[in-house]
């Protein structure tokens, strides 16, 4: 971890207490962001994903609570900080956008409202000022006609123009990351391209880092510089887009680059990797993958693997990093 | 990989009843010491209500057994009561305990069959109108939102006055209990129709359903065996619910002199006998059966709170 | 929207007519029309010529017809119980339940939202436990109990506020008011608060309710992922969608209102339509039944319209989807 990284997350660990015992949701997840880089998070539903973005952003939803570790944003550790405090990095240092913009925009309020009040929450501008300031981004993320739509509700635009709105209000107080959870995954395919897009052109003006949390190892390919692959709450492959897709390392990653279907013809079926993601309530000893894995040994029954950098990424497993030994 | 249990080792499935105590349902009832308590109180109160001809220390209705000269005794624990008047008498001499205990019977059969019948024609007309479909459907949910802009309350009340002037006093007099529970039933069976029509309507449109009409299975036996399954947890609910509100709605027609005859007192009919006399000082005639309705209500709503937080998919 | 008015007023009108043929059939075959419309000491002449008039012989259509055009023109017949013509019966005693039902209105919606929307915010708070615990307590209380407790306390103990009746009232033209004179308001003050209480702990229960189910929507947390002030999420944000289901209850209690105020008149003797209804009802006035009957269901059907036509205007995605 460099001084340098905008954003440190260091072991940290998220557990649910539901009636039945304490369910772990992110296990000794560790990772950093540079300014102005874009890192995926990719992994199947219920791997941990966004509930990493929530922790950073303080929005776990009770009871799920950070139970240790520690997030620092440049030199100061926000884990820690009362709500009140939180709030006032929201929004101006951490932005969000959320999967479905239809859910993330209040369908009783003009978008212009919900666009100023953002805007005047953070920046000192008078009404007129955040006016204008409003129709720029809407602009800026390639709205048509901005005057006339200033007071439509959310409802009356299409689910792509919506998302633009949804960025335009992450953006508007211009923060230094953002955390985008599946941020076109509700959108058609036909629209998914050009709101990554914007998204990204948008933050390598700014400047903004990004999380980016996706299923979707197509949009990470895309769009991330570098990408950490999650499993059943831990990390357990990081490194630079390219490489992680092209020679990945990690059995799991494997699995996954080979199921991908591509557009040149496949001449045996699909890859696929037997059995299923452990659920939170019944995650094995040692290393969660272990049961999936071809390559497992007595040691990955036993002991959960922690992250050991090799060759320019971060790998979590004993059988390769055995291997890497003895070659 | 390895299996959870050792291979080899026959387990017997667990039974019916092990299955139920190991449910959620069950952990969750023991988790709350509401649910548990409620559920107390009301068992009481049945108990008490069902077994009130053996066990009342008096025979309020046996004229015989009554002295003016133990009217208007206060509570026992209250200057100038007595240890065999727990409760206290009213101004014939009756035992107030006695009579509360035949009050809570009336209260509890009225509301139980109310919520009997408001459910068997609820159900009965939701699973129609959601199977049936089409003109029957709108015909049924026309009816139902008609009936909805009125307060249950006005529509019991005006089922019951009708009644009154449309049949002879004498008919009128025998009836009167089950005009009530006709009144308080019908005014209520629409929450069970509406529920119970979104429930089928889900479950008709599954591929089971079509698979078994295309086997001939009948649509009886459909909604029989796959629609009220599902439809169970929140009917309950509605029932317990609507137990507690039959019972208010009863007490105010008797209140009202509309509900029981006096023939057969309730709660709410005591309470109308002590109100008469409010001002003479002797407040126990009309507060021991206000106390009683109170927590019996209150019992039956926490329990019914907590079925509803049971039955909630959104908080599992 | 055209089309879903047209069906509400349809069905309003639906129920109008299914509500005055049930009126009418009371007034013509229990007891004598003849006697209903004229009463007892009418003439034989007068009689005759009414039981002409009203075409006796005549199809049932006709009769109900005829039954039609009378009450709109406000003619409903002569009370059994006290003789006078019932229009103008009814017509009196509005005045004193309108004016309880407003009170208790104000009463209900004043204190139960506010505290309803404390709860939902504050919902761990001593104050909104306790709240929702004696909400669960409002609710488990008749109406009627309420009264007698509010007497027994008020009036038979302490003696501070009178029982029965409405105090001195003001009269001007058609009007009656009490809350010109201190008897007056001393009266409203028990019957406005056993007809608000059960409608306060409902809408406490509601808007606490709507409040949570608001507060845990995507919406709100992407506001607060901007970093919008608490105080901006709860009363710009939150409060909004929390009142437009409110809204719709609102209205429909304010029938509710009418039903419950029938208990509370009868319990505090309270002059207004209610009571009347109920001693009507015990001594078989039929032509005050019947007339009730018509206008209880014409306030109900225009409730229920105002309200359909506010959610419309208040709810912009039905305004201009």
């Amino acid at each position: 971890m460099t001084s340098q990284a905008l954003l440190r997350v260091q072991h940290l660990r998220v557990e649910i207490p539901t009636r039945r015992g304490v369910l772990l949701a992110l296990d000794d997840v560790s990772f950093a962001i540079a300014p102005g880089e874009i890192l995926g998070f990719v992994g199947e539903s219920g791997a941990g994903k966004s509930l990493t973005g929530m922790a950073i952003l303080g929005l776990l939803d009770p009871p799920g609570r950070v139970a240790s570790g520690e997030i620092w944003l440049g030199e100061r550790r926000i884990d820690t900080l009362s709500q009140r405090e939180m709030r006032l990095i929201r929004g101006k240092q951490i932005g969000a956008v959320f999967q479905d913009p239809l859910m993330s925009l209040n369908p009783l309020l003009q978008i212009g409202d919900q666009l100023i009040e953002s805007i005047r929450t953070h920046l000192p501008l008078s009404h007129e000022q955040a006016t204008a300031r409003a129709l720029e981004l809407m602009r800026a993320v390639g709205i048509p006609a901005p005057e006339a739509r200033f007071t439509a509700y959310p409802h009356q635009f299409s689910g792509g123009m919506r998302q633009r709105i949804v960025i335009a209000l992450a953006l508007c107080a211009q923060p230094l990351l953002i955390v985008a959870d599946e941020p076109t995954t509700a959108l058609d395919v036909s629209i998914q391209a050009q709101v990554l897009h914007l998204l990204k052109s948008l933050c390598r003006e700014q400047g903004t880092a990004m999380l980016l949390v996706t299923h979707d190892m197509g949009v990470i390919a895309e769009t991330a510089d570098r990408v950490a692959v999650m499993y059943a709450g831990r990390i357990v492959e990081i490194g630079p887009v390219a490489d992680v897709i092209k020679a990945p390392v990690h059995p799991y990653t494997r699995g996954l680059m080979g199921a991908i279907p591509s557009l040149v013809p496949v001449t045996g079926p699909l890859a696929q990797i037997d059995g299923a993601m452990p659920r939170l309530n019944a995650r094995p000893d040692g290393c969660a993958f272990h049961p999936r894995c071809p390559a497992a040994t007595a040691q990955c029954r036993a002991q959960s693997p922690g992250l050991e950098t090799r060759h320019g990424r971060q790998v979590a497993c004993w059988v390769t990093q055995a291997s890497q030994e003895a070659a | 990989m390895m299996d959870q249990a050792p291979a080899g080792l026959l387990v017997p499935a667990p039974s019916v009843w092990h299955r139920f105590l190991d449910s959620d349902f069950v952990f969750s009832f023991r988790q709350s010491p509401t649910a548990i308590v409620a559920a107390a109180v009301l068992l009481l109160f049945v108990l008490v209500a069902l077994l009130a001809p053996w066990i009342a220390p008096q025979n309020p209705f046996d004229p015989t057994a009554l002295e003016l000269i133990n009217s208007r005794i206060p509570p026992a624990w209250l200057e100038g009561g007595q240890a065999r008047f727990p409760l206290g008498t009213d101004g014939q001499g009756r035992d107030l305990l006695s009579v509360l205990m035949f009050g809570l019977r009336i209260s509890l059969l009225v509301s139980f069959c109310a919520t009997l019948f408001a459910l068997a024609v609820g159900v009965t007309l939701g699973l129609i109108s959601g199977y049936a479909g089409g003109r029957i459907d709108n015909l049924i949910m026309r009816l139902a939102d008609m009936q909805l802009s009125f307060p249950t309350i006005l529509v019991a009340l005006l089922i019951d006055g009708l009644s009154r002037a449309l049949l002879p006093r004498s008919v009128h007099e025998q009836l009167a209990l089950w005009v009530v529970v006709f009144a308080i039933g019908i005014s209520t069976w629409v929450q069970y129709a509406r529920t119970v029509r979104g429930a089928t309507l889900v479950e008709k449109t599954k591929d089971y359903v079509h698979a078994a009409r295309l086997i001939g299975m009948g649509p009886l036996r459909i909604l029989f065996k796959h629609v009220l399954p599902n439809v169970l947890g929140p009917v309950l609910v509605i029932a317990t619910l609507s137990l507690g509100l039959g019972i208010l709605t009863e007490a105010t027609l008797s209140f009202l002199g509309l509900g029981v005859p006096p023939t057969s007192p309730s709660l709410g009919t005591l309470i109308r006998i002590g109100n008469e006399v409010l001002f003479s000082g002797e407040w126990w005639v009309t507060v021991m059966p206000g106390a009683c309705l109170v927590v019996l209500v209150l019992a039956i709503n926490l329990l019914g709170d907590w079925l509803r937080d049971v039955f909630n998919p959104k908080l599992k | 929207m055209l089309r879903f008015l047209s069906t509400r007023l349809w069905n309003g009108a639906l129920v109008m007519l299914g509500v005055s043929f049930i009126s009418f059939l009371l007034f013509n075959f229990i007891g004598d029309p003849v006697n209903n419309l004229l009463g007892e000491t009418a003439t034989g002449a007068q009689k005759d010529e009414m039981r002409a008039a009203l075409g006796l012989d005549q199809p049932l259509l006709f009769r109900f017809y005829s039954y039609i055009s009378l009450a709109l023109r406000g003619e409903f017949g002569i009370s059994y119980r006290n003789l006078e013509p019932v229009g103008r019966l009814l017509m009196s005693r509005v005045p004193a339940t309108l004016e309880l039902s407003l009170c208790a209105a104000v009463l209900a919606l004043g204190v139960g939202i506010p505290m309803g929307v404390y709860a939902g915010i504050k919902r761990n708070s001593w104050l909104a436990q306790s709240m929702q615990v004696a909400s669960l307590i409002g609710v488990s209380i008749p109406s009627f109990l309420t009264g007698i407790i509010l007497i027994l306390i008020f009036s038979v103990e302490l003696n501070w506020l009178p029982a029965y009746g409405r105090g001195d009232v003001v009269k001007f033209s058609n009007w009656s008011t009490g809350l010109l004179t201190v008897t007056g308001l001393k009266s409203l003050v028990m019957p406005s608060i056993t007809l608000a209480l059960f409608q306060l702990t409902l809408f406490m229960r509601l808007v606490r309710s709507e409040m949570m189910e608001v507060l845990r929507t995507d919406y709100i947390k992407f506001a607060r992922a901007r970093g919008i002030r608490d105080r901006s999420i709860y009363f710009h944000h939150a409060l909004k969608n929390t009142l437009i289901p409110v809204i719709t209850v609102a209205g429909l209690q304010l029938g509710a209102l009418i039903a419950f105020s029938i208990i509370t008149e009868t319990v505090f003797q309270w002059p207004g339509l209610g009571l009347l209804i109920i001693q009507a009802i015990t001594f078989a006035d039929i032509p005050v039944i019947a007339a009730y009957l018509i206008l209880i269901a014409l306030l109900f059907v225009t409730i229920n319209a105002v309200v359909d036509m506010l959610y419309f205007w208040v709810d912009p995605r039905v305004r201009l989807g």
